[in-house]
């Protein structure tokens, strides 16, 4: 176990790159995929139609393939950019697919006789919204969108593998590949740093799962 | 269409759409003609890029195809066999889980919990490493692979079924019991079998995870897909042409998947009288 304390600052440096791609991409894919929903549950067919093949390409598409292609493809056409911006780019755009159907599958979880119910006492449709829709839609939501990011900060050791570098799955390579260092503890310490994330949110959206859910 | 946002359009709510409709595709096809325009200033709609892999004359064509075909027959090897190992531990897991006493199924469920948390990436790099460390050297990284993708799955499989038989109403057990089956027996010969028909969508689902990380084996070189295609477009230089046409075959093949859980969750909920899970709730995180 020595090479995990040898290598603490590397294993730690490793982890915060880790963070760093889930946290840009967090953003990034949760604003895009609510904007991606927005577009499906739309009354304008144009913008339904373009959400619903944004969805297919990228939830049917590995993330490997969607990596690649920006690290490799985009620089062909003359837009260069480095491996951490297109690493998280990619990262953003495949895990917007997967926000985008957690949110739609909420709005669509509350009833329509919610809606027709406010509407009939008057409630604009601001006010419905925000009284009525969205507090449902929302309580809905969070579980799935919490697997999401859970699984996008797994997902993360793909976009490190892919060529970003220095992130905790690619100081687990380097460290184990490198002459004389026993494989199993170096890449006990990487799990560990994964566990340490994934582990703990997972309990705590357990909690709030139980917190939010509405009986129906 | 009326749903819990709107209501049924009347003339105005109509008018409104359709200019919103004109106004959106003429941002869509704006947005679609920058990208044609900037693949086209960088000339990647030229012949020398597409032809081989499109034009069967060319060539390079037979030579490429040859090449992704074995990729795609060792994507495909892989995903079926980590799709059955994985069904099969699976299903053990699961048992184990419901059989167990309280305290005694504490172990399994931390095994799944610990399996669930880590990246399928590290499972796979590990799995590669570590086994030959032992001195159990498999030689084809495709086993590496299928082990890997097994370690994951089956913990995914093992909720699946879980759920499944969680699902069923609480007599199916209780009448094994009472005409003298064992624990085990009803859930061998009553339960199970019954769970593997409400969580059938979601097992197929769990397919369309499995084929796409099956792309993860690039790490360990093992030749699925992605990784021929990245030594192919070494010597074609055409990435953008080669990603586009992989991802298409994936897209393809996954999507029609997917379409088929549907199909079968339908077929499902018009004549079980079990609940079916609705959403295939773990193909939906996106792992």
């Amino acid at each position: 176990m020595g090479v995990l304390i040898d290598n603490f600052a590397l294993y730690r440096d490793g982890f915060l790159v880790s963070l760093r791609i889930c946290l840009y991409a967090m953003v990034g894919s949760l604003l895009l995929g609510t904007l991606i929903a927005s577009f499906r549950v739309s009354p304008v067919p144009p913008l339904r139609a373009f959400g619903a093949a944004w969805v297919t390409v990228f939830r049917n598409c590995p993330l490997t393939i969607v990596l690649f292609f920006f690290a490799f493809g985009i620089p062909e056409v003359g837009i260069n950019a480095s491996f951490f911006t297109f690493g998280v780019t990619g990262l953003v755009f495949y895990t917007s697919a997967f926000v985008c159907e957690a949110v739609r599958s909420g709005i669509n979880a509350v009833p329509t006789g919610q809606a027709e119910a406010y509407r009939s006492i008057g409630l604009t449709f601001g006010q419905g919204m925000r009284f009525i829709v969205l507090p449902q839609a929302l309580r809905t939501v969070v579980p799935p969108l919490g697997s999401v990011i859970i699984a996008m900060f797994k997902n993360s050791a793909i976009v490190g593998a892919v060529g970003v570098g220095g992130d905790l799955f690619s100081v687990g390579e380097s460290l184990s590949s490198a002459q004389g260092n026993p494989v199993l503890p170096v890449l006990l310490g990487v799990a560990l740093g994964y566990l340490a994330i994934t582990l703990p949110s997972a309990a705590g959206l357990a909690v709030v799962e139980r917190r939010v859910a509405i009986a129906r | 269409m009326s749903s819990v946002l709107y209501d049924e359009p009347g003339p105005r709510a109509r008018r409104v759409t359709l200019y919103a409709s004109v106004v959106a595709a003429v941002l869509v096809a704006v947005l679609l003609f920058l990208v044609y325009r900037r693949l086209d200033q960088n000339g990647q709609f030229s012949s020398a890029r597409w032809s081989p892999l499109l034009n069967p004359g060319d060539a390079d064509f037979s030579a490429v195809w040859r090449l992704l075909g074995g990729g795609i027959r060792s994507t495909l090897t892989a995903a079926v066999l980590s799709i059955v190992a994985s069904l099969v531990v699976g299903t053990v897991l699961a048992s184990l889980r419901l059989l167990a006493g309280r305290v005694s199924r504490l172990p399994v469920i931390g095994l799944i919990e610990l399996l669930r948390g880590l990246p399928v990436l590290i499972m796979i790099y590990l799995v590669s490493r570590v086994l030959p460390e032992y001195g159990l050297d498999l030689a084809n990284p495709l086993w590496y692979l299928v082990i890997g993708l097994t370690l994951y799955n089956s913990v995914v499989i093992a909720e699946i079924i879980r759920a499944g038989v969680a699902s069923l109403p609480r007599g199916q057990g209780e009448a094994a019991l009472a005409i003298g089956m064992s624990p085990s027996q009803s859930l061998r010969l009553v339960q199970l079998p019954q769970a593997f028909r409400v969580m059938l969508p979601s097992l197929i689902s769990q397919l369309v995870v499995v084929l796409k990380d099956t792309s993860l084996g690039f790490i360990i070189l093992y030749g699925e897909t992605v990784r021929t295609a990245n030594l192919i477009i070494q010597e074609t230089k055409n990435p953008i042409q080669m990603y586009l046409v992989i991802g298409a075959l994936f897209v393809l093949t996954n999507y029609a998947l997917s379409r088929f859980a549907q199909y079968v969750e339908r077929r499902l909920s018009r004549s079980s009288s079990a609940e079916v899970i609705d959403e295939p709730v773990t193909a939906m995180a996106g792992d």
